[in-house]
């Protein structure tokens, strides 16, 4: 094995997506892009659903810095995710305002109906559940995050009517 | 310099400085994980907390500077308060295995513990379990004992400039990994075991070998190369355990490149020769010691009687003690023969005339960190000399490095400029910045100018070559670094016209005012040249009468008897068929050698067992002729002696005058004796080649655990990727200002 390649990102991605890693990157002095790591792994999971070694690696070597530093990042965020994950990645915060708010009934609920704990995926492949950390949405607690959109003042029937909505 | 008071010591000390390092200077302990001089500063492990009058919070010590009037308690009930907490987090996680820890004993939280820590856990929670990672056949790892101090991870990042170890993951689930499964390549990876203050990295090979306290520590100096690094030798009846690194800032700072930590496992690891062996009837015999060396002496006395003494030659491993070569040599100029050489991996014999006293850098170790430019000709400086590489990775923090050679060259540090060239422009590469730089000579206002030399025929040797954008740049780079230096390495002494690059390397010193030298081959070329281990000169630089042959020579025109030190030709020589082929052909081959699997078998009469380095004292000479002796850490195995005793009673036996040292002390002092009368006898010379041919040849390069019979038989390093040419090559994807100043 030789050289890290920095072309082998453009392939991975369409010319769109390219297109916008470049506008972050020129964001950043050149000698600093590496600054740019955690938008352009989003955008890269955006277009791949979760980031493989192989994405990572590209990232790495397009930005010039260590493989392991990609690693390094795509492991810290819990936005990023490392395995296949379902159409709908489902972020149910448990941190403490969620939590006296009742997000430990929806996660109840998510198991008894769906089937799936944090970290699992439905059979079907559509429902993703992950537990994240405070999304600073506490006046709207107990709250979770599908699709970039926040949705608060959850309880069980507004979560069963968003699932049927999304199935 | 302000002043400071730590535990009520008044203290003046450099502002800027941490408080830890003003302590570490004055002997006041504070408690540290994370913290290491040699290393940038992380502050994540908040063991080396301190109370700073005026302050409410503790401060870490490792990651406050002093200020004047500063009054630092570090044993205050708060500062202990405050560090005792810390190392109950710390001590939440780590397991209570001690019993079977090799770090048991010499374990830097076992330590801090005893002092620290509470005797009872107040935690009943699960302790975390970590999957252990494979990092290769050097480092064993056991991660759960791993407390997150990330030294191992910034050693990566900042000294070896490649980084491998990561912190993945977060919290409670963070882990040093490599993340995906992948050993560690790097060519000075076992210093991470050093650094890690538990034990969560050991040394494999030595792995449940013995116990710290057990060990005797013996100090010697590694034979790989011609740094010269201190180790550390730890035995346990009679055999040795491990190697680590001695402290020497001027030489290895704190670190060894993995070949010098271990290779001592050829001497157990490998079929060791234990008695003497004589051919008989084209059958392998053993004998005594009597009998052999009588053997040899005998056969040697009657080739020189009735072959003449140009018939005989002896050739020993540049990694041979000083005192071996210089009783070598006192040996066969003692029957008459000047034809002793030791350069094996040399190809241009030209212009040795011209060679300085000893092959020098021609700048001090220490100050390569400091250099403004330096310009590498041939020089794979990872792979050849990797603790000089951690130091030129240094200077590229302000200086810049350009680098010809032959080949793309994975180095550990940023090249500013690069030439790749092949063996037919290679002259010609180094001839236009030669051109450049005469023709613009005396537009520099450096300072410190180099005394001009007298460049008599450059001009017209230059007149057909075109200075090109290249040449230009690393002209001006030379000329625009204060401090620059132009360094060699094995290609351009290996290359057939070696002689030609070295005078061209010296025309670009002289004319941009910078230092000129090389690395040679081996642990000990400077100490060969000073004992005379060469055929043109004797011991100290004395004339000879007349010029024996260099090793080119003997192997290509083929001698009648040969005596070898410590060397497999057939496996070392840039002309390795040849050699062998004129050992084969050769009446009579005598080799003093530590293995019983020595190529030496397929064409030796007698093979004489020799103790292994650290099994005999001696002293070598590093690249900036550092003498640095030392005495036998074990004995040899079974009836092996010290080459130089063996030497000793040949000298003896064969009645030449003046054999009858007591002690390898004797041996050096008379070296060393006759080099204080050199004075400037011999001065490197300069004078212009005629052509710049473009016929050179260039050997293949030797793999960096190939280069002796030693690292040939370490089965640890043999095993790596790095030994099977398999490593991941890479290079330092980033600016040196973020590799070691700051950055992830």
């Amino acid at each position: 094995m030789t050289d890290a390649n920095p072309q082998i990102l453009q392939d991975l991605l369409s010319a769109d997506g390219f297109e916008k890693v470049e506008t972050w990157v020129s964001k950043y002095p050149v000698e600093r892009k590496r600054a740019a790591i955690i938008p352009i792994m989003s955008i890269v999971q955006e277009e791949h659903g979760y980031l493989t070694q192989e994405l990572m690696d590209a990232v790495a070597d397009y930005l010039g810095c260590p493989k392991i530093a990609a690693y390094e990042v795509a492991s810290f965020y819990s936005m990023f995710r490392l395995k296949e994950a379902g159409k709908y990645v489902i972020s149910l915060c448990t941190n403490v305002s969620c939590m006296l708010a009742g997000s430990g009934d929806i996660k109840k609920w998510f198991k008894d109906e769906l089937g799936i704990s944090p970290g699992e995926t439905t059979e079907d492949g559509i429902f993703t559940l992950k537990e994240v950390e405070c999304m600073a949405a506490c006046g709207g607690a107990p709250m979770l995050e599908v699709d970039k959109q926040y949705h608060e003042n959850l309880d069980l029937d507004k979560v069963a009517s968003l699932i049927r909505e999304l199935k | 310099m302000v002043s400071i008071e730590i535990d009520g010591k008044k203290i003046e000390a450099e502002q800027g400085s941490m408080i830890i390092e003003v302590a570490d200077a004055h002997g006041i302990t504070i408690p540290r994980f994370c913290y290491h001089k040699k290393l940038s500063i992380a502050a994540n492990c908040r063991m080396c907390l301190v109370e700073v009058d005026g302050v409410k919070k503790p401060l870490p010590a490792c990651a406050t500077p002093i200020s004047d009037g500063m009054v630092v308690k570090t044993q205050s009930d708060f500062a202990q308060e405050s560090q005792k907490s810390v190392m109950e987090f710390l001590l939440i996680n780590h397991p209570l295995d001690c019993p079977i820890c090799d770090q048991g004993g010499e374990c830097e939280l076992q330590d801090v513990a005893l002092e620290y820590g509470n005797d009872v856990s107040r935690f009943s929670e699960k302790k975390r379990a970590v999957v252990d990672e494979d990092l290769g056949p050097l480092i064993e790892t056991e991660m759960t004992r791993c407390i997150h101090c990330t030294r191992c991870v910034r050693f990566g990042r900042e000294v070896a400039g490649i980084r491998e170890l990561g912190a993945v993951g977060r919290g409670e689930h963070m882990e040093i990994s490599t993340f995906i499964e992948q050993s560690v390549d790097s060519e000075v990876s076992g210093n991470i075991i050093d650094l890690c203050p538990v034990g969560a990295l050991t040394a494999k090979p030595s792995r449940y070998q013995a116990r710290a306290w057990e060990m005797a520590q013996r100090d010697s100096v590694s034979p790989h190369d011609c740094i010269g690094a201190n180790l550390h030798v730890h035995t346990l009846r009679n055999r040795v355990i491990r190697v680590v690194p001695k402290e020497n800032e001027a030489v290895n700072e704190v670190w060894l490149s993995d070949r010098d930590r271990y290779s001592y496992e050829a001497l157990e690891e490998s079929e060791r020769l234990l008695k003497p062996m004589l051919k008989h009837n084209g059958e392998w015999k053993e004998v005594d010691w009597e009998t052999a060396l009588e053997r040899t002496a005998s056969k040697l006395n009657m080739m020189v009687q009735t072959d003449g003494s140009e018939q005989i030659a002896a050739i020993a491993h540049p990694s041979s003690t000083t005192e071996e070569m210089y009783l070598l040599q006192k040996v066969m100029r003692g029957l008459g023969s000047n034809n002793i050489d030791h350069r094996l991996r040399v190809s241009d014999f030209a212009w040795q005339k011209f060679e300085p006293l000893h092959p020098e850098l021609g700048v001090d170790l220490s100050e390569l960190e400091n250099l403004d430019a330096c310009l590498l000709i041939g020089a794979n400086l990872r792979k050849e000399q990797p603790l000089a590489s951690l130091r030129v990775r240094k200077a590229t923090r302000y200086g810049n490095i350009a680098s010809i050679g032959l080949y793309p060259l994975y180095h550990n540090f940023d090249i500013d400029h690069e030439i790749i060239t092949d063996a037919e422009t290679w002259l010609g590469q180094l001839a236009g910045i030669t051109k450049y730089l005469y023709q613009n000579q005396g537009d520099s206002d450096k300072e410190q100018w180099a005394d001009a030399m007298d460049l008599e025929g450059l001009e017209t040797l230059l007149e057909p070559i075109t200075v090109r954008d290249e040449h230009r740049n690393i002209a001006e780079m030379l000329l625009k670094g204060e401090k620059s230096s132009i360094i060699l390495g094995a290609s351009a002494l290996e290359f057939s016209y070696a002689g030609h690059i070295r005078l061209l390397a010296k025309a670009i010193a002289n004319l941009s005012g910078s230092s000129y030298g090389f690395f040679p081959h081996g642990g000990n070329s400077v100490g060969a040249y000073l004992a005379g281990s060469i055929p043109h000169r004797g011991p100290a630089g004395a004339d000879v009468e007349q010029d024996g042959q260099h090793i080119k020579d003997l192997f290509e025109q083929g001698k009648k008897g040969y005596v070898l030190l410590k060397t497999e030709p057939g496996k070392e020589s840039v002309i390795a068929d040849k050699a062998r082929e004129s050992l084969e052909q050769a009446d009579f081959v005598v080799s003093m050698t530590c293995h019983a699997d020595d190529e030496a078998f397929e064409y030796a009469d007698v093979i004489l067992p020799v103790a292994s380095f650290l099994e005999t004292s001696g002293s070598y000479v590093n690249v900036n002729g550092l003498w640095q002796d030392f005495a036998a850490a074990v004995s040899a195995p079974g009836e092996a002696k010290p080459a130089w005793k063996v030497l000793r009673v040949l000298g003896n036996l064969l009645n030449l005058k003046n054999f009858d040292y007591v002690s390898a002390e004797d041996v050096r002092k008379e070296v060393k004796g006759r080099l204080s009368a050199v004075g400037d006898r011999i001065k490197p010379k300069w004078q212009c080649p005629e052509t710049l041919p473009r016929d050179g040849f260039a050997p293949r390069p030797v793999n960096m655990y190939q280069i002796d019979g030693w690292l040939r038989r370490s089965p640890s390093l043999q095993d790596t990727a790095l030994a099977k040419g398999q490593e991941i090559l890479k290079r330092p994807r980033l600016s040196p200002f973020h590799n070691i100043v700051g950055g992830v």
